[in-house]
């Protein structure tokens, strides 16, 4: 108990609150695309205060949740843009209001599918 | 009042887990669910993380090691299933 | 602690309703998604349970290399997914 617990917590509220608002988001985003990138972006953002807040609160735990960081902030957007590109491929169709596709034009130039 | 803190934003990574059911539920496509499962396979690791805070154990946090490895590996197989390369 | 009875009991509830979704859905690939989520989902009712061991054991097998095997064994399937 002390003045770091406080402090640790209050960034891992805020963290949470990241990760309702990517919930949020899942649920309101009219797309699988739009979709994808609030599910990322926003998780990631909201994991590395939250394991922040709580390394900040125990010290001793520092190392493997740095570990732990690390492994979120390099495979979650490789994995986030393999599922984007096999959802185009697998044909998932865009959203009414979106405006351009490059992938389908350049697939169209070069005669690939 | 520093693990009150701390158990409130577990209440509130919980019930974004909650929401994110939501759409695991009604999604329409594969990949809806699949970034779906993503989400809450985030949202489980965070909890993981609170859960070791709160009982004290480090040996608790191998787990959520095990799961940032794994959630990398469900979404690729599942990629690959919707190119038809698997 | 009461909030962890709590918790637990969310997460029962959550267990079930998604083995219901894993047996009486249409698509095959959402079955096989579903019983990972079950599997998740019981690697956090373990580690309540003070089992670290069981749950790192739980995460790889149930969420890992059974939904790796699923999805392998589906694409190899001879009449497609509904077959």
């Amino acid at each position: 108990m002390g003045i770091l617990h406080i402090i640790g917590g209050a960034v891992s509220i805020l963290g949470a609150l990241f990760l309702l608002l990517a919930s949020i988001g899942l649920i309101r985003m009219p797309d699988v695309y739009n979709r994808m990138q609030t599910g990322t972006k926003a998780t990631t953002f909201g994991t590395i205060m939250f394991l922040g807040g709580i390394g900040i609160a125990t010290p001793s735990m520092a190392t493997k949740l740095i570990i732990l960081v690390l492994f979120i902030v390099l495979t979650n957007p490789v994995s986030s843009h393999v599922l984007a590109r096999a959802a185009h491929f697998a044909g998932v169709p865009l959203a009414d209001r979106s405006v351009t596709d490059k992938l389908a034009e350049h697939r169209a130039k070069e005669g690939v599918q | 009042m520093g693990d009150l803190l701390f158990l409130i934003a577990g209440s509130i990574a919980i019930l974004a887990g909650l929401l994110g059911l939501i759409r695991f539920v009604v999604g329409p496509t594969l990949p809806d669910r699949v970034v779906a499962f993503d989400v809450l396979t985030i949202i489980t690791i965070s909890v993981i993380s609170l859960i070791a805070h709160v009982a004290g154990r480090i040996i608790y946090l191998d787990a959520a090691i095990v799961y940032g490895l794994l959630s990398f590996l469900g979404v690729i197989v599942v990629a690959r299933y919707l190119e038809r390369g698997l | 602690m009461i909030y962890f009875w709590v918790l637990t009991i969310v997460i029962c509830a959550v267990m079930l309703g998604s083995a219901i979704m894993a047996l009486y859905h249409k698509s095959l690939a959402v079955t096989v998604i579903a019983a990972g989520l079950v599997s998740l989902l019981a690697s956090i009712l373990y580690l309540i349970l003070a089992a670290p061991d069981v749950a790192m054991t739980e995460a790889a097998i149930g969420s890992g290399l059974s939904t790796v095997m699923f999805f392998y064994v589906l694409r190899r399937m001879r009449g497609g997914e509904n077959g």
